[in-house]
């Protein structure tokens, strides 16, 4: 029987997908309103450093960080692919590998809140 | 064994110009391109946990960095994109979780409008318990 890495690529996609459907836009609407210079009380810096100090929180920012990236890494491949690049192989590395750098930069630095 | 090709074979051409041959193209590669803004949106989010580690400092110059005419920009076409992938994927949750109770099935409205519904109070609850208001 052939053997598929489907689900395991496919599983986190759909997760990333849900998750971001649900958070994302609430979340830009966080940054948006920092960017026009009404940052809400949690971007201060002592209350968001309060916040991502706490260990459940930082599992679960990690964890929104990874979805985010995978999925958006797994519908990137799959354009790359619609528009005509057929390397396929290649780009998936790349950017599944990109999603994972960027987890684990976001890992590396919680650790160091 | 190797097959012998003997006639010319035929290469389909490969272009992205059928986006535009079509509306539907052209929606489906809106949803598609949501992931640019989604992941870049994220990518941003993980330089301001950099900074936010650094400390106070490198956090208001993080801060600043979001106020700049491009970065605003940013952020209301991530918004929007953003915005874009809820709505597809909570219309497409009833064909990916379709709901059998008894001999019939729950109607696809009911299944997209419960997630839209808990879209909305959660994104309520995320801009509340941020203080957004």
């Amino acid at each position: 029987m052939a053997t598929s890495n489907k689900p395991i690529v496919w599983g986190p996609f759909a997760a990333g997908g849900t998750l971001t459907a649900f958070i994302t836009p609430a979340l830009i609407l966080l940054t948006l309103l920092a960017a026009l210079g009404q940052a809400p009380d949690l971007l201060a810096y002592d209350r968001l450093h309060a916040f991502a100090g706490h260990w459940l929180a930082k599992i679960a920012i990690a964890g929104v960080v990874f979805l985010s990236l995978w999925s958006a890494a797994h519908r990137l491949r799959i354009t790359c692919y619609d528009l005509g690049v057929r390397a396929d192989t290649v780009v998936a590395t790349i950017l599944y590998a990109a999603a994972l750098a960027g987890t684990g930069a976001s890992v590396l630095y919680l650790m160091r809140i | 064994m190797a097959e012998e090709v003997t006639r010319k074979p035929y290469v389909r051409e490969l272009t992205w110009r059928w986006i535009v041959r079509h509306p539907r193209y052209v929606r489906y590669m809106a949803r598609e391109f949501s992931c640019l803004f989604i992941g870049g949106w994220t990518l941003l989010m993980v330089w301001g946990l950099k900074q936010l580690a650094e400390g106070p400092a490198a956090w208001a110059a993080f801060l600043e960095c979001l106020k700049s005419p491009a970065s605003i920009v940013f952020h209301v076409l991530a918004l929007g994109f953003a915005t874009y992938h809820s709505i597809t994927w909570f219309n497409l949750t009833p064909k990916a979780l379709p709901l059998q109770i008894g001999e019939g099935f729950v109607p696809d409205a009911a299944i997209s409008g419960a997630h839209f519904g808990a879209w909305a109070a959660l994104s309520l609850a995320v801009l509340y318990l941020a203080g957004a208001f």
